[in-house]
């Protein structure tokens, strides 16, 4: 019980940002309506995904310190578990799109290029790109040490570079999604009200936990089953 | 220093001794443009700089692949034996830069040649061509390095660079088309970033290269 309290914490803030996220009060913007309510779903996903990314690529850095193989299952999890992450947050921002950006008198899939050229869009597309070629990558290789350190290397490479991008490219390319002037997401104190950063922080913590303990899961069951392989 | 040079005289000796793939690449750069050149005739600038920029891309992919996809096993050994990792690298990285400054020139005179001048700052748009090289080169060079140790061929390059590339290239491309006007002027904030992104990958080559060097 000592180690699972943050897993009762994720349950009851994900409990909670539903109820309060669903139910609470929110401010009638024009456009926008109702489905503000999805920032406690679209941006949180875009959180948890960061988040575990670094997670990931901490534990390939201390791969390549301690040349220990856990920490490369550990990298490799991390960084499916963000990748789902995302894609989770590519559908909720698909579907907000959809209501607020998209033209209503056209096709909704004639929208779709103007809208993937939005430059949090490109950033998030190449964000996991990366992690695609990651996965890739570590496959293509079929020795076990040389693939943990192949894939470390190129996960600490592609995040070194990948993150400054993520920052500067908002700042080059027209946008017409919320946190201009090079705010690689959003302005949290002037784009949302006091009542919803209240559900807002919470819902981060909630699903970035639930990414956690998905990701740590998936780590167990690989550690188990490399443990029956060796003997 | 003294190392880095003799790596350096090496390389370009093993270039001039082995020119199939110096005349190879400027084969393939002639033949892309021919085909460029049948596909469209003078396209408007902002066709004519994208495609200048993914020619580019394709150019180097194959220019640096060799680099270290051509050394072998035992080879690199006998490097490890004789070298420090940092000097191995840096070498690589520096003739890599020649060469994709003289490729990255000689396809900007085949594109003004066949496919139309759409330039009209020529200085400030040669110097982003040059600039826009060594960047690609540098990305690259370290990504053929993650390749060979994979035993992957270019192909694999290609999955793992075009994702990281696309920032810079984004900014190259939008820093050039302001060159085809005669008002807008270069920003040198852009330029700058650009130098620091370099300046970011060449660091993280030199700390994560060993990693990979040793087997």
């Amino acid at each position: 019980m000592r180690n699972n309290w943050w897993k009762i914490w994720s349950a009851v803030l994900l409990v909670y940002t539903f109820v309060a996220g669903l139910l609470g009060p929110v401010p009638a913007l024009p456009l926008l309506q109702e489905t503000i309510r999805n920032l406690y779903f679209h941006v949180c996903m875009w959180f948890a995904m960061m988040i575990l990314f670094t997670v990931s690529v901490v534990y390939s850095i201390r791969y390549l310190r301690t040349l220990d193989l856990k920490y490369d299952i550990y990298a490799r999890h991390f960084a499916v578990t963000a990748i789902v992450m995302g894609l989770l947050g590519y559908t909720t921002g698909a579907i907000w799109a959809a209501y607020t950006w998209a033209d209503p008198n056209k096709p909704l899939i004639n929208s779709f290029s103007t809208i993937a050229r939005d430059p949090k869009l490109i950033g998030a597309a190449i964000a996991l790109l990366v992690y695609f070629a990651y996965l890739i990558l570590r496959d293509a290789v079929t020795d076990i040490d040389k693939r943990a350190r192949i894939s470390a290397v190129y996960n600490i490479f592609a995040y070194a570079i990948l993150f400054p991008a993520i920052w500067i490219l908002p700042r080059i390319l027209p946008s017409l999604h919320p946190g201009n002037d090079g705010n690689p997401a959003l302005d949290v104190k002037n784009d949302i009200s006091a009542s919803m950063r209240l559900v807002f922080y919470p819902a981060i913590i909630g699903w970035t936990l639930l990414g956690v303990w998905i990701a740590t899961l998936k780590i167990r069951i690989q550690l188990l089953a490399d443990k029956k392989m060796m003997s | 220093m003294n190392k880095l040079g003799k790596l350096l005289y090496k390389e370009l000796l093993l270039e001039s001794r082995q020119q199939y793939s110096f005349y190879g690449l400027l084969l393939y750069i002639g033949t892309t443009l021919f085909v460029l050149f049948m596909a469209i005739d003078q396209p408007a600038a902002a066709t004519w700089n994208g495609l200048f920029w993914v020619n580019l891309l394709f150019i180097c992919i194959n220019a640096v692949a060799k680099s270290f996809l051509q050394e072998s096993r035992g080879r690199m050994l006998y490097f490890y034996t004789l070298t420090h990792a940092t000097d191995f690298l840096l070498a690589k990285l520096l003739f890599n830069s020649l060469l994709m400054l003289l490729m990255s020139s000689i396809s900007l005179l085949l594109f003004t040649l066949l496919l139309g001048n759409p330039m009209l700052q020529a200085a400030p748009f040669i110097g982003l061509v040059l600039l826009g090289g060594i960047s690609l080169s540098l990305v690259f060079s370290f990504l053929a390095a993650i390749a060979a140790k994979a035993q992957q061929n270019a192909a694999i390059m290609a999955i793992l660079g075009f994702p990281i590339i696309i920032p810079q290239l984004v900014l190259l491309m939008r820093l050039s088309s302001a060159t085809f006007s005669p008002l807008l002027s270069v920003s040198w904030t852009s330029v700058a970033l650009l130098v620091a992104l370099d300046t970011l990958i060449v660091l993280m080559s030199v700390i994560l290269f060993p990693f990979l060097w040793k087997d």
